[in-house]
């Protein structure tokens, strides 16, 4: 027992001493938690908080396009800037080049006279069909030009998207409004009266979001719950660099010779690796969580919410913490000098973490990845620290996700062992 | 004479994907309580052959017995019984002095007691009682040299095999190793020595063995040898029996 505390204590004494190491298990993940979840809690109030400058050049002199932009102004979404409706093209995405405005809408001249057109010959229909001739019915329609949008390139594609929907849903509404005045008109021969159009216009369906929880807990998710957990995992398995290093620092030095002349098994050196660094990737996490929790509110991000069950996470960190620690030993193992450790260590984890889900969210991944996901330690990592963080879960929820990662773990260990073997190093 | 610290009788070895056998029935016996010199030139097997004793090489046929045990079958009792100083520093450079000695005491089988306590009569002996708290890495080669020695017989061995313990060092560092090595002996400890530095090794060896190409070419007391094949010194009696040819291995 003092052999394995002699070699913890050399092992924590090699670690403090070794200032790049520690920057690059604690400091760097620290960063990458703060800027990706800065940035994605960005992305988010741009889409939900924030408004996007939106340029409006309306050419068209009818009634039908002020609604319009009545109603692309109530969608909320945007900050609108009328142009003048004489500004050429050059000059709107000039404007735009310049990020004055990441989007402009162009109205074309004739849209309230085409829209109108349209909508007395859809009323006109509908009144042939309730058995009615209106006098749209004979109206001959022609196609309503488009309205042209311009967007920004640094616009992602599923925000242009979300930017479509809502135009669309404006025009709609436009258009709908237009159709209800016809037909009022046909039928009654008055104008829709102003409080009625505005309340059968107006009165919007609203759309209750609730959040599915395992404990049934309405909390909505924010960018800290998504990217703490991600990040700690990141973080856990970038102990390759460190550990990794060491016992191909450890294998080519002389000191490798004296221990295996020495009257002990090379497992308590590797025993004694693999605490010492269970213990560092259980700071990191404690150390990045407590950032979530503690530092976030103060620098205007969301904050993290632990899960209820604290040994639940205790658990899965452990558990994720030496699957990191086996993938490192192993790799330390295999790896001929530093260079291809540290080399090979870090591309292989930005490569299993972009696999495991954590850069892209899993669903979203196409099918032939969703197989090759599940070779990722990573991937399981991030589903059981999710089981807890999103879904509110406890250790008992997430245990099908602690299962294959328990054998990815106790697969790397075997290898490990059978390189040492292979190497006789052992 | 005294009992046999290393008795090695019909070794045969070779290394994996060679087909000759590297040593075949090599015998060497070396009595308890020896300086011992095992010298040849580059590629003779020296190196090899004090793996083989150590056990960080194993072998394919004969027997290797250190103070009487079979070093195959009881490799982790006889291990405590030597120490080994290889060419290499081999600490870890990120330690002081007294980590090394607390760590590599704790392999070697020691308690605490008896860590700390030889800690501090091995730094005072090899002059680094005022640097123990400092890292090696800081140290000069020389200093380095003798933390190296440090380790090697923190667990008191009956045995010391060291190879090329002064290389790289100057003037002072090599008489006071040589010496702290002469005071060993004389409490007992064999010592068995390589080392390319023959002038150094004349002033320790009293016995001594000539290798070239995986085998013993002479074994006898130095002073027999020398005048046997009429030869001042140990260079001279080198060359006279291993030719003055490069040796490309």
């Amino acid at each position: 027992m003092y052999k394995l505390w002699a070699t913890i204590q050399k092992d924590a004494r090699i670690l403090i001493r070794d200032k790049v190491g520690l920057i690059l298990m604690f400091g760097m993940p620290i960063v990458l938690v703060l800027v990706v979840t800065s940035i994605q809690n960005s992305t988010f109030e741009l889409v939900n908080k924030n408004k996007i400058p939106l340029l409006v050049c309306n050419r068209d002199t009818g009634n039908i396009s002020l609604d319009l932009i009545e109603a692309i102004d109530k969608i909320g979404m945007f900050k609108l800037e009328q142009v003048s409706s004489d500004q050429s093209e050059k000059l709107i995405t000039d404007r735009m080049h310049t990020k004055d405005a990441l989007l402009a809408i162009v109205i074309p001249a004739n849209f309230s006279s085409k829209i109108s057109d349209r909508a007395k010959k859809m009323a006109g229909k509908a009144l042939s069909t309730f058995g009615l001739e209106g006098d749209t019915i004979t109206t001959t329609t022609a196609s309503v030009d488009p309205l042209t949008l311009y967007y920004h390139p640094i616009l992602q594609e599923s925000h242009r998207h979300s930017i479509q929907g809502a135009l669309y849903s404006a025009l709609q509404l436009v258009e709908s409004k237009q159709v209800l005045k016809t037909l009022y008109f046909s039928i009654v021969e008055k104008q829709l009266p102003d409080t009625l159009e505005k309340e059968m216009l107006n009165n919007k369906f609203d759309i209750n979001e609730i959040t599915i929880t395992i404990n049934g807990s309405r909390s909505v998710p924010n960018a800290s719950q998504h990217n703490v957990p991600a990040w700690t995992i990141f973080a856990m398995f970038f102990v390759v660099i460190s550990l990794g290093g060491s016992i191909v620092r450890e294998k080519l030095s002389g000191s490798f010779i004296r221990l295996k002349s020495l009257p002990t098994n090379y497992y308590v050196a590797l025993l004694s690796k693999q605490i010492t660094y269970l213990a560092v990737t259980l700071l990191q996490a404690a150390v990045i969580f407590g950032i979530g929790v503690w530092l976030f509110p103060y620098i205007g991000l969301p904050v993290l919410n632990l899960p209820a069950d604290i040994s639940g996470l205790f658990f899965v960190s452990l558990i994720c913490g030496w699957c990191a620690v086996s993938y490192a030993m192993c790799i330390g193992v295999f790896a001929q000098t530093q260079e291809q450790a540290n080399g090979f260590g870090a591309v292989s984890i930005v490569i299993l973490a972009a696999i495991g889900g954590l850069m892209v969210p899993s669903f979203a991944m196409p099918e032939s990845f969703k197989t090759v996901m599940k070779l990722s330690p990573l991937h399981w990592c991030l589903e059981a620290y999710y089981g807890l963080f999103l879904e509110g879960g406890k250790l008992k929820d997430v245990f099908m996700n602690i299962i294959p990662l328990f054998i990815i773990t106790v697969l790397l260990q075997l290898l490990t062992l059978l390189g040492l073997k292979m190497k006789k190093l052992i | 004479m005294n009992p046999l610290a290393i008795n090695i009788e019909n070794l045969g070895f070779s290394y994996p994907g060679q087909e000759n056998m590297f040593f075949s029935h090599l015998n060497l016996k070396i009595a308890a309580g020896e300086r011992f010199g095992l010298f040849g030139p580059n590629g003779a097997g020296k190196t090899t052959l004090i793996k083989l004793m150590t056990g960080l090489l194993s072998f394919h046929k004969g027997s290797i017995q250190i103070s009487g045990n079979e070093i195959k079958k009881q490799n982790r009792s006889v291990k405590k019984l030597f120490g080994f100083i290889p060419q290499d520093f081999s600490f870890y450079e990120e330690l002081t002095p007294a980590e090394n000695l607390e760590f590599f005491g704790a392999w070697s089988g020691l308690t605490k007691q008896e860590i700390r306590k030889r800690t501090t009569e091995l730094l005072d002996m090899l002059g680094l009682a005022d640097v123990r708290n400092k890292q090696v890495h800081k140290f000069s080669s020389g200093m380095k040299r003798r933390v190296n020695l440090a380790i090697g017989v923190i667990h008191k061995p009956e045995i010391l095999f060291l190879d090329e313990p002064t290389v790289g060092v100057d003037v002072q560092t090599r008489y006071a190793i040589i010496n702290y090595l002469k005071e060993l002996n004389k409490n007992g400890t064999t010592l068995i020595y390589t080392s390319h530095q023959l002038s150094e090794a004349e002033g320790l060896c009293e016995k001594i063995a000539l290798m070239d190409e995986g085998k013993i070419i002479v074994h006898d007391d130095l002073d027999k040898l020398l005048s046997e094949y009429r030869q001042e010194g140990l260079e001279g009696l080198f060359l006279k029996l291993t030719s003055k040819e490069y040796r490309n291995v």
